[in-house]
């Protein structure tokens, strides 16, 4: 046994096994976990030996399921050490501990740009593998050119290269862009010249990943892949080291599959590295649709699989089978070994069963259905509970779309419903019920069937309503039979009605159909018509087949055939269970329009921002209508002239900030007929305390309003929902999906909202923590036919719960030093700012209630600002900042972020940084006119293309 | 037809589980939340160590499938696309565990215990950004020879 070679960690895993249970073992971590804490943040005394023993046993702690939520830190800035060890450690345990979204790993992209860059090969190694696993589109913008001239470099050595092109994959998986075609097809061909066979593999999987992309542009490469594939295969010219128990590295030749066009060799080895060469095979046979000869070696083939022992093969064999199905006519010689595949079916492997099932599905049809359903029924008595939705629903679907005959299908629905009754839809036996009204001569049939399952002593409830229906209707026919009679059928049906639920409360539907029972009694002649016999049903498309179709889709993870036709594709895992296909939400709903009128109307500018960006705005202050429908604003707008103008100090200070008015979106329904294909435009106003949201759906016309009063970490706001028109909105719903840091509390919606009215809903707000996520409101409603639905950010964002907070020096500078301590005083040199005058910069700065406190710094190039933030963690904390620009070069700066909290400086100072960065461009849309000097940039958003972003963008 | 750049070849992650589903490597080459890993974990330990040996060694996972293998008490689980070729991923494994075995010289699960750190930079010589890397056990443990005189 060989130790780990660092003493402590080998310690601790011992002490770790030498555990007894579960809570010893907690306790060990827990120990340990404090331990490394208290290290860390005294980071003076620790050498970098113990650092990196440290950071190994946080990943052991890690793998060993615990959470390790501190030390990401360390872990990152051991990437910037200078000697390779702690080097090596910094670059695999993040690799592992973070993800590419991690916001840790931008700090370090500089460094591994220069690792990558530079001279050691060691380096370039650790930087090019963690960016290959871990890399995210961040790293693909910024690393892309370097990565591919370290590929390309004849004076690389090959262990930098294979990185090096897998390394590209993983960054052009992120970016596409970051490959240009042009310049590439060439230099892949050069690249598949490539003798190192580790190089090769690497590049071979880069190249197919071009190539599935792009086929056309990489034609000239077909020569080379072939050549490769014939080396190996035809010449075995191959090293030895890359042979694989005997076969020329069978990876690089599964890796062509796309190419692989050379002889098929039939002879069934046992050996699965040549079963794997085998299957690509036929799966390119497959590809290239051959001749049916081919075609029926390959099915007699794979005959022979599902017939042996060795379980790998014999799934194989029913997999490929099924693949092959999707793409030729094979369907007869498959029936050939239909026996075999019903064997399978009883397999104890259930991915053997899996298979099974798929293929028997896909290779039903008329002549063989009556055989494939009653095995599927058969099964489903021993089938496990993860198979018996799937296998249901494909009885079902084989039953409806080959039956031989219409008794024998109300026969397997029954048993269906007998067997599995839970995974039968209403749709399906109300399918039944469709059949039997319209066929006469079913109708003993069915009657008598259904009065059968009545004998038997438990029911399940879909049985239940079947039989009553059928009964109900057709009872009559089978008078003559024993145990017939309406009273014994009435008897027995009533018999079983307790095991059926109710869908509503039992007393109000006993009331109501007290009522029509009274009412149908008067009719008196009419009655008879009303106790006549159900007259037939229209023919419609069979409702099971139309939700198979949409199940096709949503059932995707049952059915890997599935998947397979659809070349379902996706970069991760789903981690969570798919929602279902959503097929009614019509295309047409967006929130169409955003205008934000205000009340002080005379004092503002309008700036529009279109597509192509027109020029606006307007000497004297005057609003200038884009719009010819800007005029029915105001007459809608009923808060507006409610809001009291004092709640609007003008300062420009308190543009962005402040929502004490309701907020709204507004848009005309003809802009939305007029222009349909414009999605989404900016009108705005700097007072922007008001506005309207209509959601338009052609038809309709909705207005979404907030208003909202801030106080510490509380915010209370209410929610204005207002319909135009003169219909109600029905099944109202209105949900706040909250970011984890945020308690919201919204009062409960009315599902109605009468024509031409509004509801109020309040929803109060507590802030937890410091946080940039947004709450979303969703909120769908039924109009006529059509569901609508939104998404909308909320206004809750970071600085509502900011209080400005002037300091005197004498506060300020102990404050400041006191924060020294790493993570909670951040600095950052924030590039590509968009270049303000100073003042402006403070304007900006108050508008975010950060308090600007001129003469703290004496630098006339800086500044400092103080302000208080809430949550209910931190309480009150006071933040510092402070600016350090530059007059040489407006597009930089230093920003500085210092608070008691390291959570609250890190996404404060992100906070600030997008604001700096991401202000929108004022200046190109309005002219430089000197009236408005109180027009902070700040308030105007770019023209952003979601609905949601602009709300957000308003505050 | 669909956008295929994400489904050719990549593996999603590399598990290494005990009996007892103690995991001694986890390696994701997608992005995935500390409480999602270890669910993954959680799952694919649960669905691969009741499998009778005589069962296949491929299992579907969510929209994806595990290919596995168990040496000893040791599950290799690797996770990859439906459409991906079983046997290639099967025999990939087999080639991992006898690089172990000859970096180790006869490996242990005590040696995978004890020297994780040095399991994951094999992983990492072996295969990247989820796809193999190098199929030359030579030039692994060579490789490996390198990258211990630099400590």
């Amino acid at each position: 046994m060989a130790l780990s070679g660092m003493r402590g960690l080998s310690v601790f895993i011992s002490d770790i096994r030498n555990c007894h249970n579960k809570e010893q073992e907690r306790l060990r971590v827990d120990k340990e976990l404090g331990n490394i804490r208290t290290r860390f943040k005294n980071e003076k005394g620790l050498s970098p030996y113990e650092k990196k023993k440290y950071v190994w046993k946080m990943l052991y702690i890690y793998m060993l399921g615990y959470d390790v939520d501190f030390g990401h830190m360390e872990t990152v800035s051991l990437i910037s050490a200078p000697k390779y060890p702690e080097k090596q450690v910094g670059y695999i345990v993040t690799s592992c501990l973070l993800n590419e979204n991690n916001d840790f790993l931008r700090m370090v992209i500089n460094t591994v740009r220069n690792d990558i860059i530079g001279r050691n090969e060691t380096y370039q190694c650790l930087a090019l593998t963690m960016v290959g696993n871990i890399g995210g589109k961040e790293f693909s913008e910024s690393l892309a050119p370097d990565v591919q001239k370290l590929l390309i470099s004849s004076s690389c050595r090959p262990v930098v290269r294979k990185k090096a092109a897998l390394c590209l994959l993983r960054l052009y998986r992120k970016n596409p862009d970051v490959v240009n075609i042009d310049g590439w097809s060439d230099r892949m061909a050069q690249l598949l010249d490539e003798r190192d066979l580790g190089v090769l593999t690497s590049v071979m999987s880069l190249f197919v990943s071009l190539v599935s992309n792009n086929a056309e542009a990489y034609w000239n490469c077909l020569p080379k892949c072939v050549r490769i594939l014939e080396r190996m295969a035809r010449n075995q010219d191959i090293p030895q080291e890359y042979t694989y128990y005997g076969i020329p590295s069978p990876w690089l030749q599964v890796l062509q599959r796309i190419l692989m066009g050379t002889d098929v060799v039939k002879n069934v080895n046992k050996n699965n590295a040549s079963h794997a060469v085998l299957f690509e095979a036929l799966a390119l046979v497959m590809h290239l649709d051959a001749e049916k000869e081919m075609m029926s070696q390959c099915v007699a083939l794979l005959g022979k699989f599902i017939a042996v022992r060795e379980p790998n093969i014999r799934y194989l064999g029913l997999e490929n089978m099924s693949r092959m199905l999707l793409v030729t006519d094979v369907q007869d010689i498959i029936k050939r070994h239909q026996a075999q595949i019903i064997t399978s079916l009883k397999d104890p492997d259930i991915s053997i069963r899996r298979r099974a099932l798929d293929l028997l599905y896909g290779m039903c049809d008329v002549t063989n259905a009556k055989e494939i359903v009653e095995e599927l029924l058969q099964y489903l008595n021993t089938a496990e509970f993860a198979m018996r939705e799937e296998l249901s629903l494909k009885a079902a679907i084989l039953a409806e779309k080959f039956a031989p005959d219409l008794s024998w299908y109300v026969d397997v629905i029954l048993q269906l419903i007998d067997k599995a009754g839970d995974f039968v839809s209403d749709d399906i036996w109300y399918r039944v019920v469709q059949f039997v009204t319209n066929n006469e001569d079913l109708q003993p049939y069915a009657a008598a069937k259904a009065r059968e399952y009545l004998d038997k002593p438990a029911l399940h409830e879909t049985m239940v309503k079947v039989s009553a229906y059928l009964l109900g209707e057709y009872g009559h026919l089978l008078a003559r039979r024993p145990g017939c009679s309406p009273k014994e059928l009435f008897a027995i049906i009533n018999d079983k009605l307790p095991t059926v639920s109710y869908e509503s409360y039992i007393d109000v539907e006993i009331q109501q159909r007290a009522v029509e029972y009274f009412e149908l009694s008067r009719k008196g002649a009419a009655l008879a018509d009303v106790l006549a016999e159900m007259p037939k049903f229209p023919e419609r498309e069979s409702a099971l087949l139309k939700k198979a179709e949409d199940a096709e889709v949503d059932t995707a993870e049952q059915s890997a055939i599935k998947l397979r036709s659809q070349q379902q594709t996706s970069s991760a895992i789903v981690v969570a269970d798919q929602p279902p296909v959503n097929g009614s939400v019509p295309a047409s709903n967006h929130l169409t329009l955003v205008k934000m009128p205000s009340q002080n109307i005379t004092e503002e500018s309008n700036v529009t921002y279109e597509e192509p960006p027109v020029e606006i705005p307007k000497e004297n202050g005057a609003p200038v209508e884009v719009e010819s429908k800007v005029e029915n604003i105001p007459e809608t707008n009923i808060e507006s002239k409610v809001e009291p103008p004092a709640a609007h100090p003008a300062s420009q200070a308190d543009l962005l900030a402040d929502l004490l008015g309701p907020l709204a979106i507004e848009g005309p329904p003809a802009a939305v007929e007029q222009n349909p294909v414009q999605g989404l435009e900016t009108n705005q106003s700097p007072v922007g305390d008001l506005a309207l949201a209509t959601l338009e759906d052609q038809s309709n016309s909705v207005q979404i309003g907030l208003k909202a009063e801030w106080r510490a970490h509380h915010g209370r706001l209410v929610l204005f929902l207002g319909n135009k028109n003169t219909a109600p909105l029905l099944s109202v719903q209105a949900l706040i999906l909250p970011p984890s840091h945020l308690k919201t509390e919204l009062s409960s919606v009315p599902d109605t909202v009468p024509p031409r009215a509004q509801v109020q809903i309040p929803l109060e707000v507590v802030n937890l923590r410091a946080s940039r996520d947004v709450a979303v409101l969703d909120f769908s409603y039924t109009f006529g036919t059509s569901l609508v639905n939104v998404k909308l950010r909320l206004p809750v964002v970071l600085n509502k719960f900011l209080q400005p907070i002037t300091l005197s020096p004498e506060e300020f500078f102990p404050q400041w030093k006191a924060l020294n301590v790493q993570n909670l005083k951040v600095q950052e040199v924030v590039k590509g700012v968009k270049p303000l005058p100073l003042p402006e910069i403070a304007s900006l700065f108050m508008s975010l209630h950060l308090a600007v406190a001129p003469g703290l710094d004496n630098n006339l190039n800086n500044l400092v600002a103080c302000t208080t933030f809430f949550s209910e963690t931190t309480r009150a904390m006071l933040c510092l900042v402070r600016i350090e620009t530059d007059p040489q070069d407006r597009t930089q700066l230093r920003l500085t972020v210092a608070s008691g909290d390291q959570y609250l400086t890190f996404e404060l100072k992100e906070y600030i940084k997008e604001h700096l960065i991401d202000i929108p461009r004022v200046q190109a849309a309005s002219p430089p006119v000197p009236v408005q000097p109180q027009l902070p940039p700040a308030a105007v958003p770019a023209t952003y293309n979601d609905p949601g972003a602009m709300l957000a963008g308003l505050l | 037809m669909a956008d295929t750049r994400e489904t050719f070849q990549q593996i999603r992650f590399i598990l290494l589980q005990n009996r007892q589903g103690k995991t001694r490597l986890a390696k994701y080459y997608v992005p995935l939340e500390d409480s999602e890993k270890h669910k993954v974990e959680y799952e694919v330990h649960r669905l691969v160590v009741n499998r009778d040996p005589k069962f296949t060694n491929f299992v579907e996972f969510r929209t994806h499938k595990v290919i596995y293998r168990r040496y000893a008490g040791l599950f290799f689980s690797m996770c990859v696309d439906i459409t991906d070729n079983e046997l290639a991923y099967l025999e990939c494994i087999h080639l991992f565990v006898e690089i172990l075995d000859h970096f180790f010289s006869n490996v242990c699960e005590l040696d995978l215990v004890f020297n994780f750190h040095k399991v994951y930079l094999i992983l990492d010589e072996f295969i990247l950004a989820g796809e193999l890397q190098e199929t030359s056990k030579r030039a692994i443990i060579e490789r490996m020879g390198e990258l211990e005189k630099l400590e």
